[in-house]
C-alpha cells in the first residue's frame, strides 16, 4: 500500500496542474467568446 | 437617391490610449459568421499600424488597437462601415463592469471547490468504504491528513463569497442565509481539524466543500441571469452613445452626446438617431418613434414640434434645440425607473430570504441549545457536543424548504421553454397562480403589429408601389415591400417629400406613393385601416389599404381566462374607436384609451393600490414602466429588448394562447410547491429532534438532508406527466 504516498500526491499534483491551466484560460480570455471561437476555426488561411 | 446614412459619428472621440497604442472598442451589428469575422480582421490588417483586431462575435464586439495617431480610429471605422456592418463606439458609459469581474472570480471559486471536492471524494470514498482490517490507522491517518492538507485551503478560498456576505450582514446587525452556511463551513471545518489532529473519527472536509461548490453554481446562475438583464438597458442607452453635430457661430463642431447642454442647436441628419429631448427650430421630416410608442407609424413634425432622444430622423434633415441633457431625458429616466422598480420587486418576492430571516434564529438557537446540553448537563466532551450541535445544523439545512419552489419552477421552465414561452423571473409563475385582473395593451400585443393588404391590388399596380416603397422605411412602404418579393421597376429622380410619400419616374410617367393629397378627400370610416396612395400619371390613384389583424386566437383566450373569474381591461394609447372596435369584438367591457407612458403606469399603481393582483400584457417601451409597476407581466418576443426584460414572461409565435397556458401551469405549479413545502416543514419536524436526541451523526445527517431533496424533486417531476396543461 506504499505505492499509495506516491500515486495520490501525483494525482493531486496532475489535477492541480489541470486546475491551473484552466485558472490561466480564464485569465487569458479564452472563455470570452465560444460563438466566435466555433465559426473561426472554419477560417480557412491565416495569415497573420 | 435616398439613402440612410450611418451616422456621422467621430469615432476619434471614444479612442484610449495607453503608453503606445491606440484603442477603440465598438459595437458591430451584423456580424453572423466566420466571413464576416474574416472580412473584418482581414481589411483592419491590411493597415501597416494595425497591431491586433478582434472581433467578438458572442459580444457583438471588436477593439482595434493600432500604432500612429488618434485621427485613424475614424479612418478603420469608415472602412468597415463600408463593408456593410452598423457601427456604434462603446462606451461604458453610467454602467460598470463590475459585474464581469463578479462572474470571473465566482468561476475561480467555483473551479478550486470543484477540483478540491472531486480529489477529496477520492480519498473519502475508499475510508468510507474501508474496514478496520483492511486499512491500517497508519494508512487512516495519512488520508485524513491529506484531505485537510486539501480541503483547509480550498474552503477558506472558495467560501469567501459567504464568509463576506455574512460579515456584511453581521456589521450592519441582520442575518441573511450566508450566516448559518458560514457558520456550518467554519465549524465542520474546524471540528474535522481538530478530530485530525487527534486521530479521530469525525471528519467532514467533503460535506462541506460539497454545500460550497453546490451553492456557488445557484450564485453564480443567479448573476448570470441578472446581467442579461442590464446588457439589454446598455443596448437602449447605446442609441445615445456617440456624437451629435452642434451648430455655433455658424459653424458645425461635433460633441460627445454625454456633453450636451440645454439650449445647444443640434442638427440631426437623415438616418440619424435624435441625440436629446428637444423642440424642432427648422425644418420638417417623419420621426420614427416605435422605439418609444410601439406605434409603427412615423410622426410628421414641423417647427416647435418636440422631439425624444433616441427616436429616428427619417426623412430630411432638421435643427433641434435640445431642452434637456442626456441623463434626464425619457430613455434614461425610463431606464432608470426600471431599474428601481425591478430592485423593488425582489425585495418582497424572494421567498427564501423571508423565510431566512425567520429561519436562521430558529436553527441558531436550536444549535446553542443542543451544544449546551449535551456539554453542560450530560457532560459530554465538547467535542461531542459540538458534533451534536453541527448536526442539527446541517440537517435543518434548508435544502428541502428550498428546493420546493425552485425545482418545481425549473421544471415547469423547461416545459415551457420547449413551447417557445421564457420565464425570466423565478417568482413569475408562482405570482401567476394569483391574479384577479389582467391587463392588455392593443397594438402589438392583442393586434399582431404587422399591417397586412386588406384590398385587392393588381400585381402590376403592386409592383409600382412596391418599386418605391423600398426606398422608405416607412412601416406601410416595409409592409408593400415584404407583401411583394418580384423584380422591381428601375426609378428616376426619386424624391422624399417630408410627411407626404415618395415621388419618381417609372417608364416615363409620374407615380407618387404617399398620403391623400390627391384630390381624393374620403372620411376614413374605420380608423382601424391604414392607408397609402397610390397615383400613376394618366390614371386615378388607387388606395391600398392595410389593417393590424387581431392574433387569431385573442378572442377564445380571453374567453378561457374570463372563465376563471378574472376581470379582463384593454389599455391603448390609440384613439377611442381603435380601440372600442377591437374591445367589441374581443367582447372587452373595461377599456381604456390614448393613455401615455406615465398614465399606463399610474392605473397600474391603482389597479395594484385597490388590491388588485394584476397580470400585464404589452410590447412597447411605453408599456415597459407598467409591466415593471404590474404584479406579474409578459410580453411577446417581438417586443423591444427593454419591453421584454422589464417583463417577467417572454412568449414566441403569432398566438395568444401561450397566456392560457402558462396562466393552467402557474395553477399546477402552485399546487405542487404547496405539497412540496409540506414534505419540507414535515422532515425538519421529525430530523430536528432527532438531531438533537444525538440519534444522527453529521453523517447521517447529510444523507437525511439530500434524501429530503430528492424526495421533493421526485414528488415535482410530476408536472411533466401532467397531460392537460
Amino acid at each position: 500500500m506504499s505505492i499509495l504516498l506516491y500515486i495520490l500526491p501525483l494525482a493531486l499534483f496532475l489535477g492541480f496542474i489541470a486546475l491551473l491551466s484552466f485558472l490561466w484560460a480564464i485569465k487569458n480570455n479564452q472563455y470570452d467568446d465560444l460563438k466566435g471561437a466555433a465559426e473561426r476555426i472554419l477560417i480557412d488561411e491565416d495569415d497573420r | 437617391m435616398i439613402e440612410i446614412n450611418n451616422k456621422k459619428t467621430k469615432f476619434s472621440h471614444f479612442v484610449t490610449k495607453d503608453e503606445e497604442n491606440f484603442s477603440l472598442i465598438l459595437n458591430v451589428k451584423g456580424i453572423h459568421c466566420f466571413n464576416c469575422i474574416k472580412q473584418i480582421e482581414k481589411s483592419l490588417y491590411s493597415y501597416k499600424e494595425v497591431v491586433l483586431a478582434r472581433v467578438n462575435m458572442t459580444t457583438e464586439r471588436l477593439q482595434i488597437t493600432w500604432k500612429g495617431s488618434r485621427k485613424l480610429g475614424d479612418v478603420f471605422a469608415s472602412h468597415i462601415i463600408k463593408l456593410g456592418y452598423e457601427l456604434k463606439p462603446f462606451s461604458h458609459g453610467n454602467y460598470s463592469l463590475i459585474n464581469v469581474k463578479e462572474q470571473n472570480s465566482l468561476i475561480k471559486y467555483i473551479a478550486i471547490s470543484a477540483f478540491s471536492w472531486g480529489n477529496l471524494m477520492m480519498i473519502s470514498v475508499s475510508l468510507w468504504s474501508s474496514n478496520n482490517f483492511d486499512m491500517g490507522p497508519a494508512t487512516k491517518g495519512f488520508f485524513y491528513w491529506l484531505s485537510s492538507i486539501i480541503a483547509i485551503p480550498a474552503i477558506l478560498y472558495s467560501g469567501i463569497p459567504f464568509f463576506k456576505s455574512a460579515l456584511y450582514a453581521l456589521k450592519q446587525l441582520r442575518t441573511n442565509m450566508d450566516v448559518p452556511i458560514s457558520l456550518a463551513i467554519i465549524l465542520t471545518t474546524l471540528m474535522s481539524f481538530t478530530e485530525t489532529i487527534q486521530r479521530g473519527e469525525h471528519i467532514y472536509f467533503d460535506s462541506a466543500l460539497m454545500l460550497i461548490f453546490f451553492l456557488l453554481i445557484g450564485r453564480y446562475l443567479d448573476i448570470r441571469a441578472k446581467d442579461k438583464a442590464k446588457e439589454s438597458a446598455k443596448t437602449l442607452l447605446s442609441l445615445l452613445v456617440g456624437t451629435a453635430t452642434v451648430l455655433k457661430g455658424g459653424k458645425q463642431h461635433s460633441i460627445m452626446i454625454n456633453k450636451l447642454d440645454k439650449g445647444d442647436e443640434v442638427l440631426i441628419s437623415l438616418g440619424e438617431n435624435v441625440p436629446a429631448d428637444g423642440i424642432v427650430k427648422s425644418g420638417t421630416s417623419d420621426i420614427d418613434v416605435s422605439i418609444i410608442t410601439g406605434e409603427t407609424i412615423p410622426q410628421f413634425i414641423k417647427e416647435g414640434d418636440k422631439v425624444i432622444a433616441g427616436t429616428l430622423n427619417m426623412t430630411s434633415p432638421i435643427i433641434i434645440v435640445v431642452t434637456k441633457r442626456t441623463k434626464e431625458n425619457l430613455i434614461s429616466e425610463i431606464v432608470k425607473s426600471l431599474e428601481n422598480s425591478e430592485s423593488v420587486k425582489s425585495k418582497y418576492t424572494k421567498l427564501a430570504d423571508q423565510a431566512a430571516r425567520l429561519y436562521t434564529p430558529i436553527v441558531h438557537i436550536l444549535g446553542v441549545i443542543t451544544f449546551l446540553i449535551w456539554y453542560l448537563f450530560l457532560d459530554y466532551s465538547w467535542q461531542n457536543a459540538l458534533l451534536h450541535a453541527v448536526t442539527v445544523l446541517i440537517i435543518t439545512c434548508p435544502c428541502a424548504l428550498g428546493l420546493a419552489v425552485p425545482i418545481v419552477q425549473v421544471l415547469a421552465n423547461g416545459s415551457l421553454m420547449r413551447e417557445g414561452i421564457l420565464l425570466k423571473r423565478g417568482s413569475a409563475l408562482e405570482k401567476l397562480s394569483n391574479i384577479d385582473t389582467v391587463v392588455f395593451d392593443k397594438t402589438g400585443t392583442i393586434t399582431l403589429g404587422k399591417p397586412n393588404l386588406i384590398n385587392k391590388i393588381s400585381k402590376r399596380n403592386l409592383k409600382y408601389a412596391a418599386s418605391l416603397a423600398v426606398y422608405s422605411k416607412h412601416p406601410l412602404s416595409r409592409a408593400i415591400s415584404r407583401i411583394y418579393n418580384d423584380k422591381l421597376f428601375k426609378v428616376e429622380n426619386l424624391k422624399e417629400i417630408p410627411g407626404q410619400g415618395l415621388q419618381g419616374i417609372i417608364n416615363n410617367k409620374k407615380v407618387r406613393l404617399g398620403k391623400n393629397d390627391y384630390n381624393v378627400n374620403k372620411a376614413v370610416s374605420n380608423s382601424n385601416v391604414l392607408q397609402i396612395w397610390l397615383s400613376i400619371e394618366d390614371s386615378k390613384p388607387l388606395l391600398i389599404s392595410f389593417k393590424d389583424h387581431i392574433r387569431e386566437d385573442a378572442i377564445q383566450v380571453v374567453k378561457n381566462i374570463k372563465a376563471y373569474g378574472i376581470k379582463i381591461i384593454l389599455l391603448s394609447g390609440d384613439r377611442y374607436d381603435t380601440v372600442k372596435e377591437v374591445a367589441n369584438i374581443l367582447d372587452i367591457k373595461e377599456f381604456y384609451f390614448s393613455h401615455s407612458i406615465d398614465m399606463k403606469r399610474k392605473f397600474l399603481e391603482n389597479l395594484e393600490i385597490k388590491g388588485h393582483k394584476v397580470l400585464m400584457v404589452g410590447d412597447g417601451l411605453n408599456d415597459a414602466p407598467s409591466l415593471s409597476q404590474a404584479y406579474v407581466s409578459m410580453s411577446p418576443s417581438t417586443a423591444i429588448d427593454i419591453t421584454q426584460n422589464a417583463a417577467d414572461i417572454v412568449f414566441q409565435g403569432n398566438k395568444l394562447k401561450p397566456i392560457f397556458k402558462i396562466f393552467k401551469m402557474s395553477r399546477y405549479s402552485s399546487f405542487l410547491i404547496k405539497q412540496n413545502f409540506i414534505m419540507a416543514v414535515l422532515y425538519n419536524f421529525i430530523a430536528i429532534p432527532l438531531a438533537i436526541i444525538g440519534y444522527v451523526t453529521p453523517l447521517i445527517a447529510a444523507i437525511a438532508m439530500s434524501c429530503s431533496s430528492i424526495v421533493v424533486i421526485i414528488n415535482s417531476f410530476r408536472i411533466n406527466f401532467k397531460k392537460d396543461i
